[in-house]
């Protein structure tokens, strides 16, 4: 199994020192976070994709081809890349040439997005939302996949003999995730191809996730990619963690009452029983963890939000410190050993990482 | 014959309040009529107080709390509702709108709802036809005729020579009410399909 972080790259100050980090400050943080995550023995950071303020965001290949030139081992990946709103082509050219500097440590996660204004800022009509996610995926899957295309879509103007450059590492493409919510379209767009389906999961009941999920494996196995067992299913997760357990509820409790999103709402402890979201020890977070296995079966990739609500660097870095060291040895071990054959341990990896894991 | 099931929702604040009242008064008058014609009948009235912070919350997070979520399948999954506010400042208060804010704007289509409001003066009655009426139409629900709206000098008078008395008017509000779910008592569920890929790669004309 793979673990990992996923930041949403929010700006956010810090409540408990009323202190705001600059935009520069944030994209050097998250560099920081994601050089962390290698060094504690993460598998996959991935980065958000946003288009407005307080998110900084907004141009992923750059980070992650940073990331790239800074690290070994760790996958570079999104959470997600806004298929409805950027050029199919230029998602080909970019993450393609990302494929190539980083030798294959690459694959995306395809979203839609939430944020409304987006969509005519992009010259899009958001009431197209699913339409377009399933138009422009179907042209980006062909661009990395044939030499020389034509097409004629609904979205975007005509391609003859189109050629995307440079060319997918090897000839294979980079793996793709479809995230979802709770639309049926996705997961059904996901099982389709054969890619892998992601839940977001955190924010949200986790009813949502084990429907979606349920939805996408039946699916999977329709289209003849696999077993339902074999699909390829990812998670997200929310936690924050110290030593003690009422330590850790202490020192977040305030980043949660104002943090973006569901802050000012619910109390820490009826979100936590609502959500996936753990506060807690790394034990609670371990056991926390391996119960998602109950309702979405065995999954291969679990990423952890850490970084968020205006924490500071040093809070976020002690949670990968603590991550690394004493919670995802166990949860590897324990998944490995529930894991029936058969069942892939992990999403699929480019020829290149095997190569280099062989080597 | 398949048991009838009618919810009130009242978004009545004080306790005792009249809005729960004319909520009881209006089930009653309903039930009364469809038992009069053989149906068994099952009733619950929803009191929106009690769900006040779990209703906020869920403007919050975006999802609703699991009681919140029971309610909500409750009334959506009623043969017949009935919708009682109190007017605050020239319309249905803020409780009673926002608790229709977080249900699907679907999930009332073809139900029967009754309506009824409350205020201290005859004077906001037309609450009823102005803000009730087009709200219900939004969410295509099937609202029922006669609409009560309970002053509180109703509770204490007969009607005169214009107007029928309060009892009267919930009366016959109860009975085309009570009309509605019983036609309405065949209702079937609806599932939730797939659609195949294959069917939306061709709705864009893809190959």
């Amino acid at each position: 199994m793979q673990f990992g972080i996923f930041t949403v790259g929010d700006v956010t100050t810090d409540p408990t020192t009323g202190r705001t980090p600059s935009e520069h400050e944030r994209i050097k943080n998250t560099v920081a976070i994601a050089l962390k995550a290698e060094e504690v023995g993460l598998d996959v950071f991935a980065t958000g994709e946003h288009h407005n303020p307080p998110f900084v965001p907004s141009s992923p290949t750059t980070l992650l081809g940073h990331i790239a030139a800074r690290t070994e081992n760790l996958i570079l990946s999104t959470s997600t890349t806004l298929i409805t709103t950027n050029d199919p082509v230029k998602i080909a050219e970019d993450y393609a040439t990302l494929q190539h500097l980083a030798d294959g440590r690459v694959d995306l996660m395809m979203g839609r997005g939430n944020t409304g204004p987006v969509y005519p800022w992009f010259g899009q009509d958001i009431r197209q939302g699913i339409p377009l996610a399933i138009e422009h995926y179907a042209l980006l899957h062909k661009l990395w996949r044939e030499d020389v295309v034509d097409w004629e879509g609904k979205f975007r103007s005509a391609l003859q003999g189109f050629t995307s450059t440079p060319r997918p590492l090897d000839g294979v493409p980079p793996f793709v995730w479809h995230g979802s919510i709770r639309s049926p379209e996705i997961a059904e767009q996901a099982a389709y191809y054969g890619d892998g389906f992601f839940a977001n999961h955190i924010f949200w009941p986790k009813q949502h996730t084990e429907k979606m999920v349920r939805l996408y494996r039946q699916r999977y196995a329709h289209y003849g990619h696999g077993t339902e067992e074999q699909a390829i299913v990812g998670l997200g997760g929310q936690v924050f963690m110290r030593k003690n357990s009422q330590d850790a509820v202490r020192e977040f409790r305030p980043y949660f009452d104002n943090a973006p999103v569901y802050g000012h709402g619910p109390s820490l402890e009826e979100f936590s029983s609502q959500t996936p979201l753990t506060v807690g020890s790394p034990q609670e977070v371990i056991e926390r963890t391996l119960s998602f296995r109950d309702y979405v079966g065995d999954y291969q990739r679990q990423l952890f939000l850490v970084d968020h609500a205006g924490l500071p660097l040093k809070t976020v870095l002690e949670q990968l410190d603590i991550l690394g060291e004493e919670v995802v040895p166990v949860l590897r071990k324990e998944f490995e050993n529930l894991r029936p054959a058969g069942v892939p341990a992990t999403a699929p990896l480019h020829p290149a990482v095997t190569a280099t894991k062989e080597a | 014959m398949r048991t009838l099931k009618l919810v009130a929702v009242s978004a009545g604040l004080s306790s005792p309040s009249s809005t729960r009242l004319l909520a009881d008064r209006l089930l009653q008058a309903t039930r009364y009529k469809l038992a009069e014609q053989e149906y068994a009948v099952d009733v619950e009235v929803v009191e929106l107080r009690d769900l006040a912070v779990d209703i906020a919350n869920n403007f919050v997070t975006g999802f609703p709390s699991e009681r919140l979520q029971d309610t909500i399948d409750r009334v959506t999954g009623a043969d017949g509702v009935i919708a009682v506010t109190p007017v605050f400042t020239a319309s249905y208060s803020g409780l009673f709108k926002s608790f229709f804010d977080l249900i699907d704007p679907a999930a009332l289509t073809r139900t029967p709802v009754l309506l009824g409001a409350t205020g201290g003066t005859a004077r906001h009655s037309l609450v009823l036809d102005h803000a009730l009426r087009p709200l219900f139409a939004y969410l295509r629900a099937l609202v029922s005729p006669t609409a009560v709206y309970a002053a509180s000098e109703d509770w204490g008078s007969g009607g005169d020579e214009y107007t029928e008395g309060l009892p009267a008017r919930i009366t016959r509000a109860g009975e085309e009410f009570a009309a509605l779910v019983a036609a309405g008592s065949g209702r079937a569920e609806e599932d939730e399909e797939i659609v195949p890929f294959e069917k939306q790669l061709a709705d864009l004309r893809l190959d």
